[in-house]
């Protein structure tokens, strides 16, 4: 139980995926302009670490290590396309609008570094926290960002028009700049206060 | 989504160089962007390798998907067998070239492993499925692409570069300051937007 508690702090908090390891960039660029399709990719990629980690971490003793990149991707691809059928089934408007970025869930790198790290030298019920904790772990940055992003780009939130008529829409913020500049300040926030914590 | 059956291979060179570049607009290849900018040459190393390996790649993904998966109905396999064949090809160059260039692959070697992870690659395969390219269209945006992303990650080492012995505010250092460079060349590259189209 202790364990489950150190690994949920570490990959929410100082091991986090996107702000301290950097990992995982592109689709938190891409996907970020509108909080409902970042929901989605965020749901896609939590399912897709939690289990992907699960089944390395069960077949670890038989993965021959040659070849261990091979088989994670394979099994990684495996959920990806579970993950797209169903994204096409139940909401094919935003499985359009992700369009590949949700086969690029089978490059992220956050899921390749968890079966490398983690999932080849743990037991399988461990496993599946972390990866669970480090999709969590990504998805809240995540969706701070598209939150912001879509407030301020079109002044709505999921949709709803929340600014009044006073409001200008940045409309820097929902094209390809606005992503790299607001994350930027994110990692800049998070970064400045460990530092301040870790001197005082 | 056939409008682009009739675009000419140098419009779409020159639209996934510049307009939609890759990185820039698309977001594609951050990882080893952000982590392999530090020096022009090794950027530069990187940046021929990926121009290859997305051309091949996009070739050899376009005759299997168009040859193989649509004839027997498997469409949806497309990103196995892509990130299969992408992983493939990047261990046989990298054997190629051991065997036959010992100076090419002290050149690029190091950063074909790199590539395979290197989301970019996938990307361009999947974008040309979905824009239903022909098969000269695919080398165009295939190469065009390589293109954008060496042009991008050679100006982002270069000022890095320049950077380097700058102040720069302690939160900000490694990862912050290089997506706030990135952004700032983003804005640039928008500069060609309206040149040419490519959706």
């Amino acid at each position: 139980m202790r364990k489950i508690k150190k690994i949920t702090v570490a990959n929410i908090g100082k091991n986090n995926p996107v702000f301290m390891q950097i990992l995982g960039i592109c689709s938190t660029l891409a996907v970020t302009n509108v909080l409902e399709n970042t929901v989605v990719m965020c749901l896609g990629l939590i399912f897709v670490t939690a289990l992907s980690n699960t089944t390395v971490s069960v077949l670890r003793k038989w993965i021959p290590s040659r070849i261990r990149m091979m088989v994670s991707t394979l099994i990684i691809a495996s959920y990806v396309i579970l993950v797209d059928i169903v994204l096409k089934a139940f909401v094919p408007d935003i499985s359009r609008q992700l369009g590949p970025y949700v086969g690029l869930i089978i490059t992220n790198c956050i899921i390749m570094g968890r079966a490398e790290a983690f999932a080849l030298n743990n037991k399988p019920g461990i496993s599946f926290v972390d990866g669970l904790t480090s999709g969590i772990g990504y998805s809240y940055v995540l969706l701070a960002i598209a939150f912001l992003r879509e407030l301020m780009g079109s002044g709505t939130i999921w949709g709803i028009k929340v600014m009044g008529d006073w409001w200008v829409n940045w409309s820097i913020m929902v094209m390809a700049p606005g992503a790299f500049f607001m994350l930027a300040v994110f990692i800049w926030v998070v970064k400045g206060k460990l530092i301040k914590e870790e001197t005082s | 989504m056939s409008g682009n059956t009739g675009m000419g291979i140098f419009a779409i060179f020159f639209a996934a160089t510049f307009t939609s570049n890759i990185l820039l607009t698309l977001y594609l290849g951050m990882c080893s962007f952000l982590a392999v900018s530090k020096q022009i040459k090794t950027a530069f190393g990187l940046g021929l390798a990926v121009i290859f390996v997305m051309t091949s790649t996009s070739i050899i993904n376009w005759m299997i998907y168009q040859w193989l998966l649509i004839p027997f109905d498997l469409e949806y396999l497309r990103y196995i067998v892509f990130i299969v064949t992408i992983a493939a090809f990047v261990q046989l160059v990298e054997m190629v070239i051991e065997k036959t260039s010992e100076a090419l692959y002290n050149a690029l070697g190091i950063f074909l492993p790199l590539i395979t992870v290197n989301c970019a690659i996938l990307g361009v395969s999947l974008f040309m499925i979905i824009r239903e390219y022909t098969l000269t269209q695919s080398v165009a945006f295939g190469a065009g692409s390589g293109t954008g992303w060496l042009i991008a990650i050679i100006a982002m080492a270069g000022i890095r570069q320049k950077i380097e012995k700058n102040r720069i505010p302690k939160g900000l250092e490694g990862a912050g300051i290089a997506l706030i460079i990135a952004g700032i060349m983003s804005m640039a590259f928008m500069g060609f937007t309206g040149m040419i189209g490519l959706n």
